[in-house]
């Protein structure tokens, strides 16, 4: 089943084209990496996906509906969650703004909406930080509130922005474990530039670069080992070819344009 | 001491000073976690030209400067939801132009020798009961806000692109907290005055940010820091013959800075 159905999408801020004829599936349960260079338009595709920015050309179905009508079911993790850390709020409080729909109490939270909230931490590890000070955390674990935030209004479909950027590196692989478990029951959307580390998690990958393209490396990530040690990826290399207009990897494939698809 | 208490005036002064340092708690809490400390102060200062129009149209002074302000906190809040990276430019323009109407107001009202530096420093002992009804009504607002707005104001404030994300009206909630930050500022100007108002709705909630882990309890720890400086503050004003709103704001800074010693030699 394709959860998001992004067709020939152009989009420009003011003048200046940032998408150019952008199409892009997203199938249930993909594990999709958006990877590209700053300013290639990775945050301006997932504003779109979202519906905070306007459509302009071509058009946008998530979960066959509009953006804004499927806001529900989408998880949203921004990019930047080390701004405001002074701000006094507990973990749980936190959680607590991404609940969605259900009765709610005219003042105050409501108990399910506390379990709710307390369930999502859990699911992070989190659960024993829930009366603390957001500042008081260290940037992964403030990463992982983040998620269960998005968590708390049961997503079908997760969105990440820069999960890992302001995380060391022991963090960026317990972030990723956790959104390989995650990804059992839900679709997981990732830009990120670690991609050494996305590689291995990701089924999917697209190329953002004012254009789109498109790989499945769920199969094929033995290819992507480009010096042949099975622990190095060149990431130069590797980028090059994802970013490259024609895929040599994608086109001998057999299955070629069906399951994915190469955009020019 | 004592006997100052049975004077109406003090006892005017006195629960003038709790009531509007509670609803400065409140609302300085909100101002300070929105990052509008530069947006209050130029609400306070553009409530002049509402001052300077009352008295020229023969109005109650707290129903011009109250207009005015709200009105300038829209005209700002429409702004900066419009064009936010030229907000400091607007805020300074609305700042400026509001005093200067003001002053020109009360320079063609015929005869009136208006007592400018009332306005400007503060005039608590001049209380009346009409003003603690006024001061007490808009606390009663502010609680009611507070209490029944709570979350969506906590969710617009920690993250409002989040809280646009999950339906909630960022526009609406932005709006309403410039809205009481002016009314509050408007009520403020009666014990601390237009310029020293912004000490008082950020020095209590400064300390009370270290000292609380979520919104609701840095409000309301702001507000009895608030209270207890006016209180001090006063008592200084009474036993030195002294300005009152300037004693309360020193008296502030003095316990600010004590505050910070402890707080980091901890």
């Amino acid at each position: 089943m394709t959860v998001i159905d992004v067709e020939n999408v152009t989009f420009a801020y003011d003048k200046d084209i940032v998408l150019e004829d952008v199409t892009l599936k997203v199938e249930e349960k993909d594990f999709l990496a958006i990877i590209g260079p700053n300013g290639g338009g990775k945050s301006t595709l997932l504003k779109l996906i979202l519906g905070i920015n306007p459509l302009q050309k071509g058009s946008i179905k998530v979960l066959g509906r509009t953006p804004s009508k499927s806001l529900s079911h989408i998880g949203y993790v921004p990019q930047n969650t080390n701004v405001n850390t002074d701000f006094p709020i507990k973990v749980i409080e936190v959680v607590l703004i991404g609940h969605v729909g259900g009765k709610r109490p005219l003042f105050g939270y409501g108990k399910d909406e506390i379990a709710c909230a307390m369930g999502a931490l859990a699911q992070v590890g989190m659960e024993a930080f829930a009366e603390n000070k957001i500042g008081a955390l260290s940037g992964g674990q403030r990463q992982r509130v983040m998620i269960a935030r998005a968590l708390c209004a049961h997503p079908k479909i997760l969105i990440l922005d820069e999960p890992t950027s302001s995380i060391d590196i022991t963090g960026q692989r317990e972030i990723y474990e956790l959104l390989k478990v995650l990804n059992e029951s839900i679709t997981i959307i990732v830009v990120s530039h670690d991609i050494s580390i996305i590689l291995e998690y990701a089924n999917k990958a697209a190329h953002v670069n004012k254009q789109l393209s498109f790989h499945d490396i769920s199969d094929k990530k033995q290819t992507f080992h480009t010096h042949g040690n099975q622990d190095h990826f060149c990431e130069i290399e590797l980028l090059q070819m994802l970013g490259a207009k024609e895929c040599k990897s994608c086109d001998t494939s057999t299955d070629a344009g069906t399951n994915w698809r190469e955009k020019k | 001491m004592i006997e100052a208490l049975s004077f109406d005036f003090v006892q005017h002064a006195l629960l003038a000073g709790i009531l509007v340092s509670f609803a400065a708690g409140v609302i300085g809490s909100l101002i300070v976690v929105n990052r509008m400390v530069f947006l209050a102060g130029g609400i306070a200062h553009t409530s002049y030209g509402g001052i300077g129009l009352a008295v020229y149209f023969g109005l109650p002074i707290f129903l011009g400067a109250s207009l005015f302000a709200v009105g300038a906190a829209i005209l700002i809040a429409v702004l900066t939801l419009k064009n936010r990276h030229r907000i400091d430019t607007f805020i300074g323009l609305i700042w400026a132009v509001g005093m200067a109407i003001g002053v020109i107001f009360v320079d063609l009202t015929p005869g009136y020798n208006v007592d400018l530096m009332g306005y400007l420093f503060g005039s608590i002992l001049a209380v009346n009961t009409q003003d603690l009804y006024f001061m007490g009504g808009l606390l009663a607002v502010i609680l009611l806000v507070i209490t029944f707005g709570y979350r969506n104001i906590l969710a617009v404030s920690y993250d409002s692109e989040y809280a646009a994300l999950r339906g909630i009206n960022v526009k609406f909630f932005y709006t309403l907290i410039l809205i009481l930050s002016a009314m509050t500022v408007v009520v403020a100007i009666k014990v601390v005055g237009l310029i020293l108002v912004i000490a008082m709705l950020t020095i209590p909630v400064y300390i009370a940010e270290k000292l609380s882990n979520s919104l609701f309890s840095m409000m309301f720890i702001s507000g009895a820091i608030a209270a207890f400086f006016t209180l001090i503050g006063l008592w200084f004003s009474y036993t030195y013959n002294l300005t009152s709103g300037a004693s309360i704001i020193l008296v502030s800074a003095a316990f600010l800075g004590l505050f910070l010693l402890f707080y980091h030699k901890k």
